[in-house]
């Protein structure tokens, strides 16, 4: 690779601007002159963000619950307990019982939040195959080898394949609200409809083509993932949330970056709860099957509102108010210097 | 018979060398030598074929590809590349495979072409026809068809098929003129003679007649040396023996000239000819920039290493617990349970490493080569160094010392050619101890009253008219000029005696100007003809003289002598040569009175000759002939042998008197002198030249100045004492006053007192490098290194090219290393070239050798300054910031993809999709540092070119120190830090609560891993982006262009990229996931946060150091930045030399930058030193700053 120019011949080189380096050219220079405002604008800007930030991220309100029992606590201690041995647990249901004192302003979002999960690790993430779940007939009973051990059960080709799909979270909750402390529990809607990206569910995620109308039949010759209580097609009644365009199961394989990660279950909109949660008694129904305790896990339960800048987040609000009053902490530094360096300029000049 | 050359065989294949090596013989035309002679051993030759290419059409692909895998990086990455295919690896082979897929066809591409090419011109020249004679007629054949042996027709013009001895041409004088203008550049027209027995043979039938064998060494690659001796048959038994020398020999690639054809016989054909041998290579030089780059890179492969063996270690502690090992949901096969646990952790291992393989990209080998490639373009380009004389452009031959150039700290310069003109004019001839001055110093041109003469002694006596007479006649015999033939000139006819139509032509320029000198003093020479001299006198009679020997000139014995015969029958020896290998054989003649005015021309800068002669009685000459010819003849040390006879020859002269030539500086050599001088660069003077010569040279390009102190390190003083006491003497004086030299130099104004300049010559130097016998030379040579360091110049004389080499090496190995360049015309000048860092040739008038042999060419001795000071600048800081810009945006892209492990389990994970693991090197970022590596002005040329002092802001490789080096390092893991834990609170709360989402009004989502690696990918490559907008100071359309066009191309990559389920890939996880960062208000929040905070360290620590420790460069900025641009005004007015006239000093007012330089050399003081040659009235303005020396 050893490259070199090649003699030119003995004629006059061309005369172009850039041949010659000369082309025309804007010359900026940091000098303090021109960044001490900058520093200054800059500050003040990202001061004003960041509070704009903080604030709106302050308003947000957060409840949560850790529902995984291992505190001898709730009545999920009972349920958390029963799960020593691995997957699929026994069933199991326990409550989690709050009171609201005032309306917790709405719309309000129902998250599941597990610690100590990686989703990240390499070989769960490659453990799925795209062209299965993208409804091709051809890769839905030939899995991809990345699947490897969850791709073949018992003989049969495993739909959906992988890690990921045969992990998914399968703890249900219900909310119930009461009014009055002697009034029956209402069951709150909880819409869990819409709560995947809606690129994944419309497009990236395909059920196989129908046999004979029938979405039992077009999976005939697969076997459910190890750890499902039942096949895909049987996820929802829902026509349009079962199989592998499940809300829930498009939601759970989007990989979370980091081993502490929260979902969306579902959001709070309908009827009486548009505007929020009422105060008043709440109870949580858990359906209690997913074990966490086997790899030192933790599951809890969020409620959550959210603002123009999104979820509950008070670290860009502070970042930009620290960054802004650095900005301006340098500029008055520089300030300094420059009036210093200006005397030694004009000195200098003076002994000239 | 047969049982001899069985024998033979034997001989040659198993007694080994010795007996076969040593010489050949060829049979002239094929012909067996008639039985009795000796018997010859016969030996295979190669056919005419030349192949110059490197690679066949079927060995092209593995011998291309071993060749380019044995670059140590593009083997690192094959292994990384085979890691990937064999192990399961976190990326796909693909990334490291495509861009070392791309490097690799790239190269074998350009390869392929560039022996593509020479195949094409091999086959050219293996094709052409060729004339050539077979039983006496003339038959054409292919070139690559010709055997050794073939007797060969060349006609005019027609360049020779191979090595040929030359037999007969149709000249009855048996000589034809040759230009080797393609072997060693020497455009002249050299004359090759044919020998007496063979000249006669000017048919196809005659020559099919001759019976002949030759006798000659095996092929050596020297051009100028050839031995043989031929044996020529006759009717007589006893063939006739002769010595062939290298003017018997026509060489392939030269070209026959005025002679209409020539016969001769081929003795070297193919690969085995002259020319070829002379094809090697040379050996790669490696510039200062390269091995540091190496040294980063082996550190940067400890990181890795170091990272890969950490991630390792960590990952096997932190999956000692079995649920962290294979939890539930992650359960390995069952396979993966029983593979060995060391096999496993060596995987990992390997898995960690090509993860992080990353850090040391095979793009910046790519981008270094091209910038190096493309960048010397600009100095091909470059239309200052262009030379209108002479329509010759600067050439680069390596574009791998771009850099270099910005780094020199010595250059040793040669002196004739270089330093001067090399275009000789003839000032004055001292006979007797008379001085003659020619009218007219007209260099070439020669006015009609051409016969005046000055005198300024008295006017001599009848006895030394005599003397003056003979003095003429020697200068006038005693060359090897010849004379161009008149047909030739167009026009009328000039008369004979007007002596104007006459062209010498010589190889060496000083005989030209003597022959034309005294030419001007009335003798004219007019031409050889059939070996008589014909010379024109005062009186206008042509006196002929027959040329019997030529005892030629060399450099060991400084001198060349003829010896003719007048038409009287006189046979004289005229002898000519520098004084010091003149006088010591001299018997008789006013010694003293002309070695005085020797010294004193000398000392004025001119080159003296000595002219002595001696009258031979015929026995004498009989036995100078005996001793010659044995001398030619023999096979073996013909050179020693010959050294030896002419040493005999040459003694009991007779003292004539001395000549004395001008060779005027060159065109502001002075000026180039004192910048680089000002630049830091210490210049020293190698000169084969005598030391009063050479010092007056040193003067007259201000090199000496007046206030420098001569110390003398020469034979003359070492006679007096010893060498130890003069070193020990000089050094004490040296180190004295160091001290104060040191600082003065830092300062920039060396007017100071104690300016040293040392003088040494050839003999002391080889005094100082030989061993003694104590084994302790290091002694010597330290002290006399010490005394160099302490000097601002150095005037090393009377050197042999060795010798130059042996300086060159001295102070490249001292312990300080410093970069050295050599600077050289002539061949002499080769070895020196070739042993410096950095060899540049000066494009001259001695031929090509050193322009071929250099890695830089340019016309004229001042364009060094603008090669160094400008080009050698701005090549420095564009390589070493385009070396330490790819190790900072490495560490900004491995270093969050490191961190990342900590919180995926140590599972490999990638942060980055394949996508942008790829193209990160190779698209999103190339470019623009390629661009700036090609652009970069930090400031601008002509600032450069007015203060060299700003050269020293990049001595001793500044820009690529450990300290720099680890700034930009730690710059890019700030920066690492920054993106991957800013993306990290981003999605993990900082408070009790922690979720790990990203949610908005408008799409409430969660976000993955895939939008993680995006969001820090896409501040990744913003901010290593406007980290390189920061650091340009030249911002043209094309730097605009390619660093805005490089973002938005990534911009539009990533919405194409994950806007579209590409149906070749398996996966679809980047299926919209940087539409949906977009259109989420806190990642754009987030982004431009975290840009402004990578960025602002790096802001920061510029305005500072700006503002307080500012270095030469930066001040020149501040003072030429464009708002203070009433400054550019007189810097303008300054450049054109008209505007100067007015009012120098109010310019000079106005532009502080500028006094530095303009306070120095006055010309006042080079006219004090030389009192004859410039008017100290007329030059008050300081000399450099005009254009052209008036």
């Amino acid at each position: 690779m050893t490259w070199s120019a090649t003699a030119r011949g003995a004629h006059q080189p061309d005369n172009t601007a850039f041949t010659q380096q000369r082309l025309p050219a804007w010359h900026p220079l940091l000098s303090a002159s021109i960044t001490l405002p900058l520093f200054f604008c800059a500050g003040l800007a990202f001061l004003g963000l960041g509070l704009g930030l903080y604030y709106s991220s302050n308003a947000i309100q957060e409840l949560e619950y850790d529902y995984t029992g291992d505190a001898d606590e709730g009545s999920c201690a009972t349920c958390a307990t029963e799960d020593q041995g691995r997957a699929p647990p026994p069933r199991c249901s326990c409550s989690w019982y709050f009171t609201l004192s005032e309306l917790f302003p709405g719309p309000v979002y129902l998250y599941y939040e597990l610690t100590g999960f990686y989703q990240n690790n390499r070989r769960y993430g490659v453990s799925r195959d795209d062209a299965q779940l993208s409804g091709l007939p051809s890769a839905l009973h030939h899995p991809a080898n990345e699947c490897a051990p969850y791709q073949y059960s018992a003989g049969l080709p495993v739909a959906p394949c992988g890690a990921v799909a045969n992990s998914l979270f399968n703890d249900t909750f219900t909310l119930w609200h009461r009014r009055q402390p002697d009034a029956p529990y209402v069951e709150v809607p909880l819409d869990r409809s819409a709560i995947a990206w809606w690129t994944d569910y419309h497009i990236k995620f395909r059920n196989p083509p129908l046999v004979n109308g029938s979405l039992a039949l077009a999976f005939k010759g697969t076997a459910p993932p190890p750890n499902w209580p039942v096949p895909v097609y049987e996820l929802s009644s829902d026509p349009n949330n079962t199989g592998f365009v499940n809300q829930d199961f498009v939601v759970w394989m989007r990989t979370a970056a980091l081993p502490t990660f929260r979902k969306l279950y579902a959001r709070i909109r309908q009827g009486n709860y548009s505007a929020g949660l009422p105060s008043g008694a709440y109870r949580v129904d858990i359906a209690y099957n997913y074990p966490v305790r086997a790899f030192g896990g933790h599951k809890l339960l969020v409620f959550s509102n959210i603002s123009w800048m999104g979820g509950k987040n008070p670290f860009l609000g502070i970042a930009y108010l620290v960054v802004g009053s650095l900005c301006i902490v340098m500029g008055f530094v520089m300030l300094a210097v420059y009036i210093r360096y200006q005397d030694q300029d004009d000195d200098d000049n003076d002994d000239e | 018979m047969d049982c001899s050359r069985a024998r033979a065989l034997v001989r040659r294949f198993c007694a080994g060398e010795e007996d076969w090596v040593d010489s050949r013989t060829i049979y002239v035309g094929h012909k067996e030598p008639p039985p009795g002679a000796e018997a010859y051993i016969p030996q295979r030759y190669p056919d005419n074929r030349i192949v110059s290419s490197k690679y066949t059409f079927w060995n092209f692909i593995p011998k291309n590809l071993f060749e380019q895998f044995r670059r140590i990086a593009n083997f690192y990455f094959l292994i990384i590349f085979l890691v990937q295919l064999i192990i399961d690896t976190p990326t796909s082979p693909v990334t490291s495979g495509l861009p070392l897929f791309f490097v690799i066809t790239v190269t074998a591409i350009k390869q392929g072409y560039e022996d593509w090419l020479r195949h094409k011109a091999d086959n050219a020249m293996n094709q052409c026809p060729v004339h050539f004679i077979q039983h006496g007629k003339l038959v054409r054949k292919q070139s690559r068809k010709l055997r050794v042996g073939d007797i060969v027709m060349v006609k005019e013009n027609e360049t020779f098929p191979c090595d040929l001895i030359f037999l007969s041409s149709n000249r009855g004088d048996g000589t034809c003129h040759v230009t080797t203008a393609s072997l060693d550049g020497e455009s002249s027209h050299k004359t090759h003679y044919a020998i007496q027995d063979t000249k006669g043979f000017h048919t196809e039938e005659d020559i099919d007649a001759l019976h002949a064998t030759i006798e000659c060494e095996q092929p050596q690659p020297d051009l100028y040396k050839f031995v043989g001796r031929i044996n020529v048959y006759s009717n007589l038994s006893d063939p006739v023996v002769r010595p062939l020398g290298s003017e018997n020999l026509l060489l392939r690639g030269a070209t026959l000239k005025n002679t209409e054809r020539i016969f001769g016989v081929a003795i070297y054909t193919g690969m085995e000819t002259k020319m070829a041998l002379n094809y090697q290579s040379k050996s790669q030089k490696r510039s200062a920039v390269e091995k540091s780059m190496n040294v980063f890179l082996v550190v940067y492969l400890c990181i890795l290493i170091s990272k890969a063996l950490v991630n390792t270690v960590l990952k096997y502690v932190w999956q000692s617990e079995p649920f962290r090992d294979e939890p539930w949901y992650n359960q390995k096969t069952e396979s993966e349970r029983q593979r060995n646990l060391f096999l496993r952790a060596f995987t990992d291992f390997l898995a960690f490493m090509v993860l992080f393989n990353y850090i040391i990209p095979v793009s910046m080998y790519v981008t270094v080569e091209m910038q190096k490639f493309l960048g010397s373009y600009f100095i091909t380009w470059d239309e200052d160094m262009f030379d209108e004389e002479t329509g010759e452009g600067p050439l680069v031959n390596t574009s791998d010392l771009n850099e270099e150039l910005g780094q020199v700290e010595y250059i040793f310069t040669d002196k004739t050619g270089t330093l001067t003109e090399n275009n000789m004019a003839f000032k004055e001839c001292c006979i007797e101890g008379h001085v003659y001055v020619p009218h007219v110093i007209c260099n070439g041109q020669v006015l009609p009253d051409s016969s005046g003469i000055d005198m300024i002694d008295s006017s001599p006596g009848v006895s030394s008219r005599e003397r003056e007479e003979l003095f003429f006649r020697a200068l006038c015999l005693c060359h090897t000029v010849q004379v161009k033939d008149e047909d030739h000139v167009d026009g009328p006819r000039k008369s004979p005696d007007s002596g104007k139509s006459c062209i010498y032509i010589s190889s060496s320029p000083d005989e030209v100007a003597l022959v034309e000198g005294v030419q001007r003093l009335g003798f004219t020479y007019l031409r050889l003809k059939d070996s008589y001299m014909e010379i024109l006198n005062r009186n206008g009679d042509i006196e002929r003289f027959e040329l019997l020997e030529v005892l030629s000139f060399d450099s060991v014995r400084r001198r060349m002598s003829v010896i003719v015969r007048s038409t009287a029958g006189e046979i004289y020896l005229f002898c000519k040569g520098a004084d010091s290998s003149i006088f010591p054989r001299v018997i008789e003649g006013k010694v003293d009175q002309i070695r005085s005015r020797v010294e004193r021309n000398a000392v004025e800068g001119l080159r003296t000759l000595c002219v002595a002669y001696k009258r031979l009685i015929p026995e004498e000459y009989e036995g100078v002939c005996g001793l010659l010819q044995a001398a030619k003849v023999a096979l073996q040390d013909r050179e020693k042998k010959l050294a030896e006879a002419y040493e005999q020859i040459e003694k009991d002269l007779i003292l004539l008197g001395a000549t004395a030539v001008e060779d005027r500086l060159q065109e502001k050599a002075a000026d180039t002198i004192e910048a680089l001088q000002k630049a830091g660069i210490k210049v020293w003077v190698l000169t084969g030249d005598k030391m009063e010569t050479a010092a007056a040279t040193c003067y007259a390009c201000r090199l000496f100045r007046r206030g420098t102190q001569l110390l003398e390190l020469t034979t003359k003083r070492i006679e007096e004492q010893s060498l130890h006491d003069v070193l020990f003497e000089l050094s004490k004086t040296v180190l004295r006053c160091s001290g104060s030299l040191t600082r003065d130099h830092f300062s920039g104004l060396s007017t100071d007192m104690h300016d040293y300049g040392l003088i040494i010559d050839g003999a002391a130097l080889s005094l100082i490098m030989k061993p003694r016998e104590d084994g302790s030379s290091a002694n010597y040579r330290e002290l006399f290194l010490d005394i160099c360091r302490n000097c601002s110049a150095v005037l090393c004389c009377r050197m042999a090219p060795l010798q130059k080499a042996q300086i060159v090496k001295l102070i490249k190995f001292s312990k300080e290393h410093p970069i050295t360049l050599a600077i050289g015309d002539g061949a002499n000048d080769v070895s020196m070239i070739l042993e410096a860092h950095v060899g540049i040739g000066v494009i001259g008038k001695e031929g090509r050798q050193a322009a071929r042999n250099s890695d830089y060419a340019i016309p004229k001795f001042k364009h060094l300054k603008k090669m160094l000071l400008v080009h050698g600048h701005f090549y420095y800081i564009r390589i070493s910031e385009l070396v330490q810009y790819f190790f900072y945006k490495n560490v900004c892209f491995i270093f969050p993809q490191f961190l990342y492990q900590f919180f995926c389990g140590f599972s490999q994970q990638t942060l980055y999709d394949t996508a942008y693991l790829t193209l990160y090197n190779i698209s999103f970022t190339s470019l623009p540092i390629l661009l700036y590596s090609l652009m970069e002005q930090h400031v601008g040329v002509d600032v450069l070119k007015r203060d060299p002092s700003l050269y020293r802001d990049i001595a001793k490789n500044a820009l690529l120190r450990w300290r720099v080096f680890i700034y930009w390092t730690f710059l890019g893991v700030f920066d690492a830090l920054v993106f991957f834990f800013g993306a990290y609170f981003m999605f993990e709360n900082t408070t009790v609560t922690s979720n790990g989402q990203i949610m908005t009004t408008n799409s409430h989502m969660m976000f993955g891993n895939w939008t993680f690696g995006t969001l820090v990918f896409t501040v990744m490559v913003f901010t290593v982006t406007l980290k390189l907008a920061l650091d340009t100071h030249y911002w043209t359309w094309i730097n605009h262009f390619v660093i805005w066009g490089s973002l938005l191309f990534y911009v539009v990559f990533s919405l194409l990229w994950g806007g579209i389920i590409w149906p070749f890939l398996s996966y679809q996880r980047m299926y919209y996931v940087f539409i949906h960062m977009l259109s989420c208000g806190p990642a754009w929040l987030g982004i431009l946060l975290l840009i402004t905070v990578s960025l602002l360290p790096d802001i920061l620590k510029k305005v500072l150091c700006r503002q307080l420790w500012p270095t030469a460069t930066e001040r020149t900025q501040n003072t030429h930045c464009p708002d203070s641009s009433p400054e550019l005004a007189p810097a303008a007015s300054l450049q054109s030399p008209g505007a100067l006239g007015p009012r120098p000093t109010a310019a000079l007012r106005d532009a502080p930058t500028r006094k530095v330089p303009c306070v120095l050399w006055r010309s006042e003081e080079y006219a004090v030193l030389l009192p004859t040659r410039a008017s100290p009235v007329t030059v008050t303005v300081p000399a450099f700053c005009r254009d052209a020396p008036t």
